[in-house]
């Protein structure tokens, strides 16, 4: 029965819950139970908040007990990147300076979950603050592929990407700031979804790229994608960059996975060297399925995209070597060393940031320096507006634009960790999407024949069209699971049968 | 070229204690990445605006009105040194502000 | 060898600028709702915002936006129509994000100028830029001999103030003002807080912190064109020293330009006791803040209509004040500058108000009453009497019932809480004698008692009326209008 409840959607769970079928501790226990099976291996947490959740979970059964109406996640367990701010439960941010630390406050975002009635299961891990593709700058370890253990789940977002894969929630939170949600979503084989900048609250989210940063989801499938998108979006007051405008329909889009009609452009700059063959075969095969599905399908240029790595590696680490330096052990998290205040400053942040956070602090300190000022923040900040008429210009041709959405499988762990060059070029294909502030998304479109891990497509909408990612991909999903008859994750072998 | 001096002062300024191994370790690698991001100045972009905010809002404002705050206990729990309810530092060198 | 403020101007002008910081009387801080009251429990007014914990984003205070364009406005500068906020990047434990969201190529307000008189000439000091910034956390820097950083084992970090919405104004570099630079640094200020006062954006107490002066100096060679290198002073909590401030600096920095030296750019501390400064920060090494626009705000661009409706509403500024009351009183620039001095300016007004004269009003609150403001150590209007009061002891004067002398009493008994006007006349037995009957019965007691005087006055000598006069006042302890009683006087001696 536990195991059951582990492989229901978590639309299927919400209604069970909300008839009464099945109560919310019974579907918590079942998630708890999963994770004190795989998580030993898969190391997708960093905190599994077992009292609070049935706590919750009990809440949720009393409520319904009393005759109210519950929330549209009633009963739902959801895993929570640790970037989140959780009040009462610790907030790491996958860093070892902030071991420790309980934030006073919640976010806009959990705090929407647990009034839609949700169970927050706990806190996943991801690479330190956000940076990285593989959660292997996680001051805790990394997390493991439930594909095969020895291979990446993907970053920053790799923890929730793999306990949703692992079937310890059905539904997780990530954010995405250059493909931080997508690629792991790609390399999981699940679906994950970076939606419009400014549609989903940053109020209580630890900031790394604050003009990139985007909360988002992560499902086993796109309709629940999507309900998690549509509960957690929306305008806050907290937060001045969130667009205060409705929730695009993407729980409808979803629902009616219909292309017909619409033209879809493949980005000719998101091919070629460095993408791996297995992709690419699998890219091609979901065009012509969407071909096939009555779209027009057209190639499409993006010529300043092959800028958008570089401009994305001096704008994200100027922002964040300012939004890091708070973290000085004076009011909260690791305090190191002796002396003067400076010297201690100094010591805990040498003490309390893994290599690629001290990396790009640098980074962005020289980039704003004065004298470098204009040759590398500002004229990466003029690549952005070059970028983002890209996007227009294509946007006014075609619906959606497709590509991979990262260039290879699931890498080794080790493989790229100590290689920063290498690891950034996950997010070749991600990247050009956060500095427009578009929607995008990554479904799964099958098995890399080379190595049977899985590739997922990405498909791009203007800002503020998220619904039109959310009815591509379910035509894509639909097509793709009736083809091969069951669901992908299935034939997830990592974690035994 | 970015040296390994260079690297030295970014950490001072960014209030990182750097060893030797890590400075060893970092400085080529950022070096590595510096060359690799200045492929922005390749660009053409005379006249081109700089991008700050994707969204194009403007004037996102809240009233003048209070709003509940932390209590002191909340503030200070978690702080590394608490005296006479404040945030307990170590001595200050340089006078600023 | 030190050189005297005279000397320096000999050889040398001075050149200075003020950078001005005023915490603004907004209810709420710049970014966040915490409430902004002087005085509270420590870190018993902070949030996630204003302590920067991870996680949390400021949102901007519209009346913040509202009383910084309030202000440029006043100051005659232009309004930006699209602006941002800037992360102004430094380490210091009372700033708890380690980085301050200010302005900076971007202020709300730029180039205007503020009017100051001097000596009975008008300076037009030229404000360079007006922008907002949040305020820091206050430290108490504990072991140190005299509480401040040298010294001091560790401090302590209050947060209440961190976030406070600060508006900085930042004078253009003023020459040309020769001997008089400390007068005119200080006039400036002066005339700037009640610019400031009189638009509501603040309480403005230099001695509270609300609102805070740093000083720039430096010298030309007399003649030569080129300006010198400038020091700024921090630390100037009050006008004089302001003042003190300049002129020190004048004299200091003459010393070491003719003994050959160089004047270091750079921070110094101005000492209350001494008068003097002392070197702080160097400016040498100009420290690099990073600015970049900030990305968790949006910009800000007030529309048209905003600007003129809150131009629409702001109030009589100080100079236009005057104008009017210059004209309207008839008084000089001086007289003018000597009753705003004084602190009396409202309270005259008030008086002319209640329908005294002007020339009345300002008598008696520029004379009787500042005498005894003085003596109590306090500013006019904060003596325990009112302008209408004032102005019904001017009235019962001019309707004869009060004499001058009676008037003076009538202010002592107000004054000391006997009650009001009338109430003292009455209750001291003050009004004047007007009760002819009772005169002539004292006039015919002094003429009784000086017979030659009264036979000088019967044959024509009119003005040895003046000693009966004298007698009958003094029998009357003063209360009788001396006018009347010499008309009577020689009404009965013929």
């Amino acid at each position: 029965m536990g195991r059951e409840l582990t492989r229901k959607t978590a639309t299927e769970l919400a209604a069970a819950v909300t008839a009464g079928d099945v109560s919310a501790v019974e579907v918590a226990q079942a998630h708890l139970d999963q994770i004190a099976a795989v998580d030993d291996r898969v190391r997708a947490f960093l905190h599994v908040a077992t009292g609070e959740a049935l706590a919750q979970a009990r809440a949720v059964d009393e409520k319904r007990a009393r005759g109210e109406s519950l929330g549209p996640l009633a009963g739902v367990p959801v895993a929570v990147k640790d970037l989140f701010a959780t009040a009462g439960l610790p907030t790491t941010c996958g860093s070892k300076i902030l071991s420790g630390w309980v934030p006073p406050y919640e976010s806009t975002i959990t705090a929407r979950l647990r009034a839609a009635d949700a169970v927050v299961l706990g806190k996943t891990n991801m690479d330190e603050f956000a940076m990285g593709s593989s959660t292997e700058n996680s001051g805790y370890g990394p997390s493991h592929n439930p594909w095969d253990l020895d291979k990446v789940p993907g970053g920053s977002s790799g923890g929730s990407a793999a306990a949703v894969a692992a079937f310890e929630a059905p539904l997780s939170l990530g954010t995405d700031t250059g493909g931080s949600i997508r690629q792991p979503a790609a390399v999981c084989g699940i679906v994950g979804t970076k939606p419009t900048y400014g549609g989903s609250s940053r109020y209580g989210v630890v900031a790394f790229a604050s003009s990139l940063d985007t909360p988002g989801p992560f499902g086993r499938n796109v309709r629940d994608t999507a309900l998690l998108h549509q509960v957690m979006s929306g305008h806050d007051p907290m937060d001045a960059t969130s667009i205060n405008a409705p929730v695009p329909p993407v729980v409808e889009a979803a629902a009616h996975g219909d292309v017909s009609g619409m033209t879809i452009g493949v980005v000719s700059e998101l091919a070629g060297d460095g993408y791996q063959s297995g992709v690419m075969s699998r890219f091609a095969e979901a065009v012509e399925v969407l071909q096939g599905l009555g779209a027009k399908v057209v190639e499409v240029s993006c010529p300043h995209f092959k800028y958008a790595l570089p401009a994305y590696y001096l704008i994200a680490p100027s922002e964040v070597s300012s939004n890091l330096a708070r973290f000085d052990g004076m009011r909260y998290g690791l305090r190191a060393g002796t002396g003067s205040a400076e010297e201690v400053m100094a010591a805990t942040r040498a003490a309390g940031f893994g290599a690629e956070a001290k990396r790009r602090i640098m980074l962005g300190t020289y980039a704003l320096s004065s004298g470098y000022y204009d040759a590398y923040y500002g004229k990466a900040q003029q690549v952005r507006t070059l970028i983002i008429r890209d996007f227009e210009a294509a946007f006014s041709q075609v619906d959606v634009l497709v590509s991979p959405a990262t260039p290879t499988t699931a890498f080794d762990i080790g493989e790229r960790a100590d290689d920063p060059m290498a690891m950034y070029l996950a997010d070749l294909c991600t990247i050009p999407s956060n500095l427009a502030g578009n929607a995008a998304l990554s479904v799964p479109v099958g098995l890399a024949p080379e190595n049977g891990l899985p590739v997922g497509l990405q498909v791009m909408a203007p800002p503020l069209a998220d619904d039109r990612l959310y009815r591509v991909a379910a035509a894509v999903e639909a097509a793709f699971d009736s083809r091969r008859g069951h669901p992908l994750l299935d034939e997830a072998k990592g974690l035994g049968a | 070229m970015i040296t390994r001096d260079d690297i030295a002062h970014l950490a001072r300024l960014s209030r990182l204690a750097l060893s030797d191994e890590e400075l060893d370790h970092l400085a080529p690698q950022l070096d590595q990445i510096i060359s690799a991001v200045a492929q922005v100045q390749e660009v053409a972009a005379e006249g081109i605006p700089p991008t700050s905010h994707a969204t194009g809002l403007a004037n996102v404002f809240r009233d003048d009105e209070p709003r509940p705050c932390l209590t002191p206990e909340q503030a200070l729990r978690g702080a590394p040194a608490v005296e006479l309810q404040r945030f307990k530092v170590p001595r200050i060198l340089v006078e600023e502000g | 060898m030190t050189v005297t403020y005279e000397e320096a101007l000999t050889r040398y002008e001075p050149v200075f600028g003020l950078e001005t910081h005023v915490e603004l009387g907004t209810r709420t801080k710049m970014f966040c709702g915490c409430i902004t009251t002087f005085g509270g429990e420590p870190n018993s007014q902070v949030c996630p915002v204003c302590l920067g914990l991870p996680g949390s984003l400021p949102v901007v205070n519209r009346t913040a936006i509202e009383y910084a364009i309030r202000i440029g406005l006043a100051l005659n500068c232009s309004i930006a129509s699209w602006c941002r906020f800037a992360r102004k990047n430094y380490f210091y434990p009372d700033m708890p994000k380690n980085f301050q969201i200010s302005q900076y190529d971007e202020p709300l307000c730029s180039d205007g100028y503020l009017e100051v008189s001097v000596a009975g000439e008008i300076v037009r000091v030229g404000i360079e830029r007006v922008h907002l910034e949040e305020d820091t956390g206050k430290s108490l820097h504990v072991g140190g001999a005299t509480g401040r950083i040298h010294g001091a084992e560790y401090s302590l970090v209050d947060y209440n103030r961190a976030g406070i919405p600060l508006v900085e104004i930042v004078t253009k570099p003023v020459p040309g003002t020769q001997a008089l630079a400390p007068d005119v640094a200080r006039s400036y200020v002066t005339e700037l807080r009640d610019v400031l006062r009189s638009l509501g954006v603040s309480d403005v107490r230099m001695e509270e912190g609300s609102m805070r002066c740093d000083v720039n100096t430096s010298l030309s060679v007399r003649g030569s064109g080129v300006w010198g290198t400038r020091t700024e002073t921090k630390n100037v909590n009050s006008l004089r020293s302001v003042e003190r401030a300049v002129r020190s600096e004048i004299s200091r920095q003459a010393e070491v330009l003719d003994a050959g030296g160089r004047v270091i750019q750079e921070t110094r501390h101005f000492h209350e006791d001494s008068g003097e400064t002392t070197s702080g920060r160097s400016k040498e090494e100009a420290q690099d803040y990073r600015y970049f626009p900030e990305p968790d705000l949006v910009p800000v661009a007030p529309s048209a209509d905003w600007v003129s409706s809150i131009g629409a509403s702001l109030p009589e500024l100080p100079s236009a004040r005057r104008t009017r009351l210059i004209a309207s009183w008839s008084v000089t620039e001086l007289e003018f500058d000597s009753m705003r001095n004084a602190g009396a300016l409202d309270v005259v007004e008030a008086t002319v108000a209640a329908g005294a004269s002007s020339a009345d009003a300002r008598k008696w609150w520029m004379g009787e009453l500042a005498r005894r403001a003085n003596e109590a150590g306090v500013e006019v209007s904060y003596l325990a009497i009112t302008p209408a009061q004032v102005a019904r002891v001017s009235a019962l004067v001019s309707a004869g019932t009060l004499n001058d002398r009676l008037a003076r009493e009538v202010l002592d008994g107000v004054l000391a809480g006997e009650g009001t006007p009338d109430e003292v006349v009455e209750k001291r037995g003050l009004a004047v004698v007007s009760d002819d009957s009772a005169l002539l019965a004292a006039i015919d007691e002094a003429v009784a008692a000086n017979p030659d005087v009264a036979e000088k006055v019967r044959s024509g000598k009119v003005a040895a009326s003046g000693v009966i006069v004298g007698a009958v006042m003094k029998a009357t302890r003063g209360k009788a209008d001396a006018a009347r009683v010499r008309e009577l006087v020689l009404e009965r001696l013929g």
